[in-house]
């Protein structure tokens, strides 16, 4: 059966996944579950593949491939349909989605085979691949919000997955608020847009936008403030500045879940939101300058955090924060491919890395200071391995895939069409810091002098659903970069090729004029292959980004193998900035003064005992009591007493008279 | 000073001196004494008036058979004298100010009313002839019939209640 | 005015019959009100329509209309069915009560 007339089975599948096992999965034992679990989500994979073979089927005139299933809300003109669209941009996410959920649903039947609750941990994974599978296959910004909300919330309850743990229901308050706050804009900018363009549709949007005049750096009209608002919401989904704060606290939850969704799928949804709206945002200049402005400041603030983290899933934690810096900065400067593209080489390397730090969590039984390990390369081999290797990836060493979509971003940033000294310096700092940090932990956690008990902790290799699932991402991490080489290494950018008609359909005139111009100089460059390659090769492998990444690995060799004592003198010589560093720059303080401890004091202080107790409780009671004295008072009428009857009646009697004989004489 | 007069104050003062007579007892037989008082003077108004059917009906219905219903009750209960309670409350300090205003209110009404207005400058009846006792049962027995038929009833209706109520149980 | 009319008009004025059926009226309300004994009330209510009757009686000189005394009569008739239940009632009550106190009469008490 054709799966593109049946788009919502990609969906389906999960959802029935979280509802058997949420349901019903208490009573199953822990292979019932596993399958039920796994196998919805793999069949949505494999579903995804035959979308995928259908999908290269399809004439280009019919892409977006867009099917309405029912009408979910109508009022008046106003109708919202329950629709989902398929487009080159969506098979690229519902790829990532849906092979790395499978490789973590693989890997959590090892990590959480101890686990209380293990039926409901599946159950929270598989809802939130339904929620995120409704995010991607959307078609219009409400089915696309529902997605948003419900990653939020399977995202709230996956943190606060040991709920018996303060500090984990804490996170997951924290997070399900932090986002709150962006989703509260999100809304905002929905509402505007529907105000505007009449419709929320994504094509009917985009035709309605092309039609516009495109706003200037000059004058910031209607679509600017759409996009900014759009974007705060992405700010506070995909932890930006200011609204990171939650993704550190967010490591509480159990590591497949940082994995998956703190790396991989939800905190990316932001990216793939702003990809998705990007004729809105190419025509909205000071919008874009402002995703790129914070993706930059975010790349570089987090990595300097990340410097001196301690805890293993902290650091990953600040990377991640820095890494979708970066993929805001691309689409900030009109480079969108190469944001998703980043987005899918991090969801291969961090998702790796992520699962491989759970396996040294699981290997040293729940350590995770790197400061208690060390020395643990020869004993958890397979761990090491795909660890260094997603570790090379990110850092953005040549050949792996992260040096390919990163070296892409900040060739956009230095010299495509929107481009920014600025901005591509900060990158550029933030890649070396990135090498750093990255090449720290390794070294920290891998080499050098072992830093625990032998005796106390007993390493051991993590069982074989755990490995597999590393060494699967290893090797997408080593080669995933590959399908966009660029066309200097001797071959075409099949991934940009791929992108381009979602990003070209409704770009603005200026830029179509270039991006024409950029294929025809790749389709040019091809016929110049054999004779300039290998200076493309040299220029590109001896470039800035490069440079600073070996640089990083270098100062990491130096600082924690060669010369360990170093960063304690450093750290004591330098002890102010080390402390603001190490404290995150007191930011988590700062908030919790400035906007948590006011609201607690009038929540508690004002709107409960004023107006909840004092005025509600008080009208309420108040009326009672009211009522209950007034009846008190007229009950004493009903005495018993003919003669006080007697007399209410005489009473009764002249004022009758009075009201009779006063209308008497004004009418005479 | 007219007759006429004469015997209208004299009758109004036997009348209100009755009234007075009737709240000032102390023993209820004095007050349906004084009430058969009352009731001869009004019937003598109501010859002055020209109704003489009425004042006949007056004393022999009203006085003659109501009034002695009361005494025979009185006698039968043998009420004695009114207990010496003090006044409700109410009564004293509303019910006798209240009294007093209705009554101000209704002369001070009527005289400024349309009617008292036509009236009170001793413009009186239209005619000096009475009203003969063959208008009268004309009119009940032809316009009002239907309400002397249901007062036949409803006398119907009182006596056996009253008898209900009164018999033995046995 | 002439002699001749002045005779015709040498009748008592109608306002003084209203005003006595006014005065009676309102003590015979103040005797429902503060009599204690329960004939006496009852007394004090025939006297109030007593009054009204004559209030009737002398509207209906007034007018020269027969209806006012139609409504005397009826008036009498229905105070004879009222006091003859009425007493009966009492009579009820003080095989009851042993009391011809109206206060107490207050079973009817909340």
């Amino acid at each position: 059966m054709p799966i593109l007339d049946h788009l919502w089975i990609i969906m389906a599948l999960p959802l029935a996944g979280a509802a058997l096992n949420g349901l019903l999965g208490k009573n199953w034992s822990k292979p019932v579950v596993n399958a039920i679990a796994i196998g919805s989500v793999s069949l949505s994979f494999l579903a995804v593949l035959e979308l995928i073979r259908e999908f290269a089927q399809l004439p280009a005139h019919q892409i977006p491939w867009g099917k309405d299933y029912f009408t979910w809300l109508t009022a008046g003109s106003f109708r919202i349909g329950f629709s989902l669209q398929v487009d080159q941009l969506t098979i690229v996410m519902l790829l990532v989605v849906t092979f790395v959920s499978t490789l973590v649903h693989i890997y959590s039947t090892g990590y959480m085979a101890h686990e209380d609750g293990y039926y409901r941990f599946f159950s929270y994974l598989n809802l939130f691949v339904f929620f995120m599978l409704t995010l991607v296959l959307a078609a219009n910004l409400i089915v696309m919000f529902v997605g948003w909300e419900g990653v939020g919330l399977c995202s709230y309850l996956l943190i606060g997955f040991w709920f018996l743990k303060q500090s984990a229901i804490s996170a997951g308050k924290k997070a399900f608020l932090t986002t709150r706050l962006g989703d509260t804009a999100f809304t905002i900018g929905i509402l505007l847009a529907f105000w505007t363009f009449s419709s929320l549709n994504f094509g009917d949007m985009f035709k309605s936008i092309v039609q516009m005049p495109p706003d200037t750096m000059a004058r910031a009209g209607t679509l600017t403030i759409i996009a900014v608002l759009l974007f705060i919401g992405a700010i506070g989904k995909s932890a930006q500045i200011p609204l990171y704060v939650w993704l550190p606290d967010a490591m509480e939850g159990p590591t497949p879940v940082s994995a998956l969704i703190h790396a991989a799928t939800m905190v990316t949804a932001g990216v793939y939101m702003v990809a998705r709206m990007n004729p809105l945002f190419s025509r909205a200049p000071i919008a874009m300058l402002v995703v790129a402005m914070v993706g930059a400041a975010t790349a570089f603030y987090a990595a300097t955090i990340g410097l001196v983290q301690t805890d293993i899933k902290k650091v990953l934690a600040y990377s991640t924060v820095s890494q979708l810096g970066y993929m805001f900065l691309a689409c900030g400067v009109g480079a969108y491919a190469a944001g998703i593209f980043h987005l899918m080489t991090h969801a291969f390397f961090k998702g790796l890395l992520f699962l491989a730090a759970g396996s040294v969590i699981h290997a040293m039984g729940g350590e995770q200071d790197m400061r208690n390990m060390g020395g643990l390369r020869k004993q958890i081999p397979i761990t090491y391995w795909t660890m260094l290797i997603g570790t090379i990836a990110i850092a953005g060493i040549p050949g792996f895939s992260g040096f390919f979509s990163k070296d892409e971003i900040l060739e956009a940033a230095s010299s495509g069409p929107h481009r920014n000294v600025v901005l591509w310096l900060l990158g550029l700092v933030g890649a070396g810091l990135t090498s750093f940090y990255m090449f720290r932990l390794v070294f920290l956690t891998f080499f050098g002098k072992e830093r625990f008990d032998h005796h106390k902790v007993h390493v051991h290799e993590s069982p074989a659903t755990m490995t597999i699932p590393l060494i699967l991402l290893a090797v997408l991490a080593l080669g995933g970069g590959w399908v966009a080489a660029p066309h200097l290494m001797g071959g075409t950018d099949h991934f940009e090729a791929f992108l381009h008609p979602v990003f070209a359909a409704y770009a603005p005139q200026e830029a179509g004029v270039e991006q024409g111009a950029s294929l025809a100089a790749g389709a040019q460059a091809t016929e110049e292959i054999e004779s300039n390659s290998t200076m493309e090769l040299v220029r590109a492998i001896t470039g800035p980004p490069v440079m600073v990444a070996i640089l990083g690995l270098f100062l990491a060799w130096w600082f924690y193998i060669r010369k360990p004592e170093l960063p304690g003198k450093l750290a004591t010589s330098l002890h102010g900035p080390y402390i603001a560093l190490y404290n995150k720059y007191y930011v988590d303080e700062i908030y919790n003064a400035l906007f948590v401890a006011p609201l607690l004091f009038i929540s508690k202080y004002i709107l409960w005992h004023v107006i909840d107790e004092g005025i509600i409780d008080g009208v309420v009671n108040g009326s009672a009591s009211a009522a209950r004295g007034a009846g008190g008072k007229l009950r004493q009428l009903q005495s018993g007493n003919a003669r006080s009857y007697a007399t209410w009646v005489v009473v009764g009697a002249v004022g009758f008279a009075v009201l009779l004989l006063a209308l008497l004489s004004v009418s005479h | 000073m007219s007759v006429p007069f004469l015997v209208f104050f004299a009758c109004a003062f036997l009348s209100v001196l009755g009234a007075v007579l009737l709240l000032v007892s102390w023993e209820p037989i004095h007050s349906a004494l004084s009430l058969i008082l009352v009731m001869m003077s009004l019937a003598v108004l109501y010859l002055l008036l020209g109704a003489e059917f009425i004042a006949a009906v007056q004393i022999i219905v009203y006085a003659g058979a109501i009034m002695v219903l009361f005494v025979f009750v009185i006698m039968l209960l043998n009420a004695g004298n009114e207990e010496r309670t003090d006044w409700s409350k109410i009564a004293k300090v509303v019910g006798l100010p209240m009294a007093f205003f209705l009554l101000l209110l209704i002369a001070r009404g009527l005289s400024r009313s349309v009617i008292g207005a036509t009236i009170a400058n001793g413009v009186g009846a239209r005619s000096n002839a009475g009203v003969s006792t063959r208008d009268l049962s004309t009119a009940l027995f032809r316009q009002y019939l239907f309400p002397f038929e249901a007062t036949s009833i409803l006398i119907l209706i009182a006596l056996l209640g009253a008898w209900i109520l009164a018999r033995k149980d046995d | 005015m002439d002699p001749g009319e002045e005779r015709r008009l040498s009748i008592i004025p109608i306002s003084y019959y209203l005003v006595l059926s006014a005065i009676l009226f309102g003590l015979g309300a103040v005797g429902v009100v503060f009599k204690r004994n329960i004939i006496t009330i009852l007394m004090s209510i025939e006297l109030m329509l007593n009054a009204v009757n004559l209030a009737f009686v002398a509207f209906a000189r007034a007018h020269g209309q027969i209806d006012g005394l139609v409504f005397v009569f009826f008036v009498i008739v229905v105070a004879a069915a009222e006091a003859a239940v009425g007493l009966a009632i009492v009579i009820m009550i003080t095989k009851n009560r042993e009391s011809l106190n109206i206060e107490r009469i207050n079973l009817l008490k909340f």
